[in-house]
C-alpha cells in the first residue's frame, strides 16, 4: 500500500458465465477468464502483461477500466478502490486513466470526423469548448505525428498504423495518469509496430504517463516494460523485472514464450533450436 | 558485408507523416465523408436516378392535385356530376348515362374536365380523384414508413444495446406480432377501427380517419425494421469504439444515439425507402377490401375497388390507379435498392414486400 504503486490490483476475478436454457437461461458453466490476479503498476513506469490469446489479458484490463464488472477482487488507483464504483462515481476517474485499443479498425467511430473523435473525451468530461477544443485537439494530433491538417478527415482515410495515432491522441487528450494499451501494436505491421512503441516511450518521459501495456509477444513487451507480469489461463505465473523475467525465467510458460520470439540472425536462430 | 540490408532504407525519410497518402489539391476534406462517396455511388447507378426522378414527378403530380382541380377541371374530389351534362364540339354528352355508365376519358376536349373520365354512377371526376387518392396513399405511406422506423429504431436500439430482459422482452413481443397473418389481422383491425373509432390513452382517432390505416400500418410493419436494426446494434455494441466512448464516462443515451445511432444511418435510410413502398401496397390492399381509407375519400387502393366494378366496361378505372400504385413502387424499391448499393456495398439487407425478411448477416446473434 505504497503511495508509489498507481494501480493496485487484488485477487482480481472475472467469470463469465455459460447460459443455456430455451425461456429461461440457466447457468451451466462458467468461463474463468481472469482468476484471481494480482499485481501492481508504479507511478510512472511501464508494466508489461504478457499472455497468449485466451489468456485474460483483455479482460483484466477491461476490469480495470470497468468497461466489464469484475466478479470479485480490488481495484485500487491512487490508494481509492475503484471496482464496482457506479457510472456517475466513476466519472471524474476517467479523466485519470484511458485506454488505447487493439483493433485500430474497430476502435474508432466510421461516422465521425477525426476531430470529433479525440474531441469527445474533452467535451464528454467538460474540459474545454469551442476554439480552445479545436485548438487542443489540433495539437494532440500533431503530438502524435498527425497532422493538424487531418482534423476534418474520417478515419477510413487512415492507414492502420495512422488510426493508432488517433486512438493514442483519444486516450491522451484527458491527459490521464495511467493509461492502459491492450495490444496496441499487435494488429500493426512490424515496422509500424516499432514507431507506435518508440512514440508511447516518448510519451512517457514527456509527460510522465504510466502505462499497463499489453501483447502477446514478451520481445515487445519487454522492450517497453519496466516490469513484466506473465498471464496464463488466468492466472499470472511469473511475475518480475523485465531483465529478470526475460534473462532468467522461473516459469515453463515464460520459457516457451521467450523461445517463440523470432531471432533476427539465422545462425544464432539455428543454435537457440538445438540448445 | 556486400549484402548489407537496411530496412530503413526503403522508408520515406521524415517519419510517418510523410507516408501519409497525398491529399488531392484543392480538394476540401469534408468531401471524402461517407455521405460523399456514396453520394458518387449513386449518381454512377443510372437505373436508381432515374427512377428517382419518376418519383419525384410521381410527387410533384400529386402535389400538383388543387391546381388542376381549381384551374383545369374546376370540381372537386369528392363531388358528383350524376346529372350534369358537358358540351364537347356541339355535342351534349351526359357525365353518366340512365344506365349508370360513367363517361370516359375527354382528355382535353372539355377544356380538362373529366380527363381520364367519371369514376362510376356517381360522377366524380376520376382525374381528381387519382391525384387527391395519390396524396393520401403517398401521405399514408410516409408517415407511417416515418412512424414504423421511429418505434423500430428506438425498440431495435433498446433490444440491442440493453440485451439480457429488455431484448428478451421487446424480441417476444415482435415475434408475436411477426407471427400474426398480417393481412387479415389488418383488415379485421381496420374494419372494427374504422367503424368505432380509436381511443389508446391520450390517442384518439375518429372511425373513419385516415389515421387509422396509418396506426394499423405501423404496428404491423415495425417488427420487419426493428428486428434487423437490433441486430446491427449488436453487432455494433461489440465494436471497441462504444467501449471507447463508455472509458471517457459516457452514458447509455449518448453511446446509443451519439455513436451506434450515426452508423445506423445508411441502415435506415434504406429501410425507410422500402418500408413506404411496403406500406403503399399494404394500404392499398387495405382500402380495395374496404379496411383503409373509407368513402368518400379517395386513394389509389379506393379507386382500384370502385373501378372493379366497371372492370369490364371501363378497364381504365382499375388500371389506372393499379399503374400508378406500380410506378410508385417499383420506383421506391429501385430507389431503395440503389441506396443499399451506395450507402453500404457489403451489406445484403433486403425488404421484400410483405414475402418476409432475409435477415442481414449477423443479426441472428
Amino acid at each position: 500500500m505504497t503511495d508509489e504503486n498507481l494501480l493496485e490490483v487484488t485477487d482480481l476475478v472475472k467469470h463469465f458465465p455459460i447460459k443455456q436454457g430455451i425461456l429461461i437461461d440457466r447457468e451451466v458453466d462458467q468461463v474463468r477468464a481472469v482468476d484471481g490476479i494480482s499485481f501492481y503498476v508504479e507511478r510512472g513506469s511501464t508494466l508489461g502483461l504478457v499472455g497468449e490469446s485466451g489468456s485474460g489479458k483483455s479482460t483484466a484490463c477491461r476490469a480495470v477500466m470497468q468497461l466489464t464488472k469484475p466478479t470479485s477482487g480490488s481495484i485500487k488507483f491512487e490508494g481509492r478502490e475503484i471496482a464496482g464504483l457506479s457510472r456517475r462515481k466513476m466519472q471524474p476517474l476517467r479523466r485519470e486513466m484511458q485506454m488505447i485499443f487493439q483493433d485500430p479498425y474497430a476502435s474508432l467511430n466510421p461516422r465521425k470526423r477525426v476531430g470529433q473523435i479525440v474531441a469527445d473525451p474533452l467535451k464528454q468530461q467538460g474540459v474545454a469548448r469551442g476554439s480552445d477544443l479545436r485548438k487542443r485537439v489540433q495539437e494532440l494530433l500533431e503530438r502524435v505525428g498527425l497532422s493538424s491538417e487531418h482534423y476534418n478527415r474520417f478515419p477510413h482515410e487512415f492507414s492502420g498504423g495512422q488510426r493508432q495515432r488517433i486512438g493514442i491522441a483519444r486516450a491522451l487528450a484527458l491527459q490521464p495518469k495511467l493509461v492502459i494499451a491492450d495490444e496496441p501494436v499487435s494488429a500493426l505491421d512490424v515496422s509500424i509496430q516499432a514507431q507506435i512503441i518508440n512514440l508511447l516511450d516518448d510519451l512517457q518521459d514527456e509527460l510522465g504517463l504510466t502505462y499497463l501495456f499489453v501483447a502477446h509477444d514478451i520481445g515487445v513487451v519487454r522492450h517497453i516494460s519496466d516490469r513484466i507480469a506473465v498471464m496464463h489461463n488466468g492466472k499470472i505465473v511469473e511475475e518480475g523485472t523485465a531483465d529478470q523475467v526475460c534473462e532468467h525465467p522461473r516459469d515453463d510458460y515464460t520459457k516457451k514464450l521467450l523461445a517463440a520470439v523470432p531471432i533476427p540472425d539465422p545462425r544464432e536462430s539455428r543454435a537457440r533450436r538445438a540448445a | 558485408m556486400a549484402i548489407d540490408p537496411q530496412p530503413e532504407a526503403g522508408l520515406p525519410a521524415g517519419g510517418p507523416v510523410s507516408a501519409f497518402p497525398p491529399a488531392p489539391e484543392g480538394v476540401s476534406a469534408a468531401d471524402h465523408g461517407p455521405w460523399y462517396l456514396a453520394y458518387k455511388r449513386f449518381i454512377r447507378n443510372r437505373m436508381a436516378v432515374g427512377f428517382l426522378v419518376l418519383f419525384v414527378l410521381i410527387v410533384l403530380f400529386v402535389l400538383a392535385a388543387p391546381l388542376w382541380a381549381d384551374h383545369v377541371a374546376h370540381t372537386g374530389p369528392n363531388q358528383s356530376h350524376t346529372l350534369e351534362k358537358l358540351h364537347v364540339n356541339g355535342e351534349v354528352r351526359e357525365v353518366v348515362t340512365p344506365e349508370g355508365r360513367p363517361i370516359g376519358p375527354q382528355w382535353f376536349e372539355a377544356g380538362g374536365k373529366f380527363f381520364l373520365g367519371a369514376d362510376s354512377r356517381l360522377g366524380r371526376d376520376e382525374m381528381v380523384r387519382l391525384m387527391y387518392g395519390g396524396r393520401t396513399s403517398l401521405f399514408i405511406g410516409v408517415v407511417s414508413g416515418l412512424i414504423t422506423t421511429l418505434v423500430a429504431v428506438i425498440l431495435g436500439l433498446l433490444a440491442g444495446y440493453y440485451r439480457g430482459w429488455v431484448d428478451a422482452i421487446i424480441a417476444r413481443i415482435l415475434d408475436v406480432l411477426w407471427s400474426l397473418p398480417v393481412l387479415l389481422f389488418g383488415i379485421a383491425l381496420g374494419v372494427s377501427l374504422a367503424v368505432g373509432g380509436l381511443q389508446l390513452g391520450p390517442i384518439e382517432i375518429e372511425g373513419g380517419s385516415i389515421w387509422i390505416p396509418i396506426f394499423v400500418i405501423s404496428v404491423f410493419t415495425v417488427p420487419y425494421v426493428a428486428r434487423p436494426i437490433r441486430g446491427e446494434v449488436l453487432a455494433l455494441g461489440e465494436k471497441e469504439f462504444v467501449e471507447a466512448a463508455v472509458a471517457q464516462g459516457a452514458g447509455p443515451v449518448r453511446v446509443m444515439f451519439g455513436e451506434i445511432l450515426p452508423n445506423l444511418a445508411s441502415t435506415i435510410i434504406v429501410f425507410f425507402t422500402l418500408n413506404i413502398a411496403n406500406n403503399m401496397l399494404f394500404e392499398a390492399a387495405l382500402s380495395f377490401l374496404g379496411a383503409g381509407v373509407q368513402p368518400p375519400n379517395s386513394s389509389w387502393g379506393t379507386m382500384i375497388s370502385v373501378g372493379e366494378e366497371l372492370l369490364t366496361t371501363e378497364p381504365l378505372l382499375a388500371i389506372i390507379p393499379g399503374v400508378m400504385i406500380l410506378l410508385t413502387v417499383l420506383s421506391l424499391n429501385i430507389v431503395g435498392d440503389g441506396l443499399r448499393d451506395a450507402l453500404d456495398p457489403r451489406s445484403k439487407v433486403r425488404l421484400e414486400a410483405h414475402a418476409g425478411m432475409v435477415e442481414p448477416e449477423g443479426s441472428s446473434v
